[in-house]
């Protein structure tokens, strides 16, 4: 049974089309990247999900009473906005002051709940969308671009928090990124679009397919065999696939340094 | 009491000030002051309009506030941008009120009191159409209050939580309508943004919370009300721009104050 799916969606805006045929399925608990290029319809397959838009054609199936957590990409508040992190965690639905300090630790950032939005750094701010999103207790957490504006370790810590947040709350997570090499690591599956899907499945069938390289080219290959060790650590369980863990690379001890919180098998 | 020329102006002051409070915080937050000048010179048109057929001015304005929010919403977006489209409904809208109004005889000097405000000839009906038009507008922000404050955030955030922007645009765009037809009286079409947007600029810096600034909104506006109307009654002032007046002064102590606490 999928969260969310799309039978043949097409959108246009204009003259141009937008997203062309696009089949997709979540399903409860699997993490989902979405890659393309600028333009691809990236962030209209995300707003099409949040029925933010209606598609021209084909169908979006929500299950019945399935709650999504959304992160928008690059949010900016007005500065004319008196904003406090507490009163925005409370957007739409007024939340309960326990609940929200519950949330703002989870998404790695407790305590903060008296500060200004617009006083937040990039990082502290992109968390707080994350914390929010966790108050409506998600089966399916979108992000947009949840690291724009961060730097590399601000990205990896915050890809790290997403990966525990799947782990405690047992989300689906449904995310649109630039950072192929560290998102795709992390991914059950992974979706390269443009316009249409142009090819998905697990991260290393994406990486050589010909569609994908024909896109981004072979250059991040070398990044994907580097940061592979991330990839998704619940599953020490059941190791029905070869996580390749290059043990002997220096980049992985600093980022396992970093991260902190590995589990090997 | 409701006998007192005084004592009917200072409530028609505090209503509209009372009903501008929400309302001036959102189009401060989502920057539509241009909306509301717009709005506002259109309703001379209806004011012309409501003189020659002789039907209530509130009326007259409300009407021709909404069918412009409407026209402005449709237009926008296929061609041209949004101040382009309201440059040229709300100037062109207040020319033909202008002229149409020359056609009337002997409406000239009414015509003053609509762009200007009349609040010391304030009757017993304009009043109870202000503190209607007042209720109105404040339920409606406190009806809509959450799904409003989201939907200014960042539409997508909205759509995610199940809330239409789209509607909540036109709740804001129906309760600025509302509010100046009620005000038109008061402050005069050509200071009614001013009502809006100072009180609400004055309260910024005081606020920590949307909350908190509509309250020291509405506070920051009734205490302008009332300021104004007693320096207009003591100097023999004009009573909209001594209001306004008095609110430009809030407004610069409170950016006094604001930068003074920042500083420190």
């Amino acid at each position: 049974m999928s969260l969310v799916s799309l039978t043949g969606v097409s959108v246009a805006h204009g003259d141009h089309q937008a997203l062309e045929n696009v089949d997709l399925a979540i399903s409860p608990g699997e993490i989902v990247t979405i890659v393309g290029p600028n333009g691809s319809g990236k962030t209209t397959l995300l707003r099409c999900i949040i029925g933010a838009l209606r598609p021209n054609k084909g169908r979006v199936e929500r299950a019945r009473g399935v709650r999504i957590g959304y992160v928008p990409q690059g949010l900016s508040i007005d500065p004319t906005l008196p904003l406090s992190v507490k009163r925005f965690l409370s957007l739409p639905r007024r939340r309960r002051d326990a609940d929200v300090s519950a949330a703002l630790e989870q998404a790695g950032v407790a305590g903060l709940e008296d500060r200004q939005m617009s006083a937040l750094s990039g990082g502290q701010f992109q968390r707080a969308l994350l914390a929010r999103a966790l108050l409506e207790k998600p089966e399916l957490l979108i992000l947009d671009e949840p690291t724009t504006g961060l730097d590399q370790p601000g990205s990896a810590d915050l890809y790290g928090q997403i990966e525990q947040v799947r782990r405690d709350t047992g989300a689906a997570i449904l995310m649109v990124s630039h950072e192929l090499h560290v998102v795709m690591s992390a991914s059950d599956r992974v979706v390269c679009l443009n316009g249409h899907v142009c090819c998905h499945g697990t991260p290393e069938i994406v990486a050589s397919a010909p569609e994908y390289r024909a896109l981004f080219g072979t250059g991040t290959r070398g990044a994907l065999a580097l940061y592979r060790h991330e990839h998704d650590h619940s599953h020490s369980h059941d190791h029905e696939h070869d996580h390749g863990h290059d043990h002997g690379h220096d980049h992985h001890k600093d980022h396992q340094k970093d991260r902190g919180t590995h589990t090997h098998a | 009491m409701l006998d007192d020329f005084f004592v009917r102006a200072m409530l028609a002051g505090v209503g509209v000030a009372l009903a501008a409070a929400p309302l001036g915080c959102f189009v401060v937050w989502r920057r539509m002051a241009y909306f509301g000048d717009a709005t506002a010179h259109v309703t001379i048109l209806g004011v012309a309009l409501s003189l020659a057929l002789g039907m209530s001015v509130f009326y007259g304005a409300l009407a021709v506030a909404l069918v412009m929010a409407l026209v402005v919403s449709n237009l926008t977006g296929r061609g041209y941008a949004m101040d382009t489209m309201l440059g040229v409904m709300a100037h062109s809208a207040l020319a033909f009120g202008l002229v149409a109004v020359s056609f009337l005889s002997g409406v000239r000097l009414d015509l003053m009191a609509y762009l200007f405000g009349d609040i010391l000839a304030v009757g017993k009906g304009d009043l109870a159409v202000i503190w209607g038009g007042a209720a109105l507008v404040v339920a409606l922000m406190a009806w809509r209050w959450q799904a409003l404050l989201t939907a200014t955030l960042n539409p997508d955030l909205a759509w995610a939580s199940g809330i239409d922007p789209k509607r909540e645009q036109m709740v804001l765009t129906l309760a600025l309508a509302v509010v100046v037809a009620v005000a038109i009286k008061v402050v005069g079409a050509l200071l009614i943004v001013a009502l809006l947007i100072i009180p609400a600029a004055s309260a910024r810096v005081l606020s920590r919370d949307p909350e908190t600034m509509a309250v020291g909104t509405a506070v920051i506006g009734v205490a302008s009300a009332m300021a104004g109307l007693w320096v207009s009654l003591q100097y023999d002032t004009p009573a909209g721009p001594s209001i306004v007046c008095a609110a430009a002064c809030f407004f610069a102590a409170s950016a006094t104050f604001g930068r003074f606490s920042l500083r420190h």
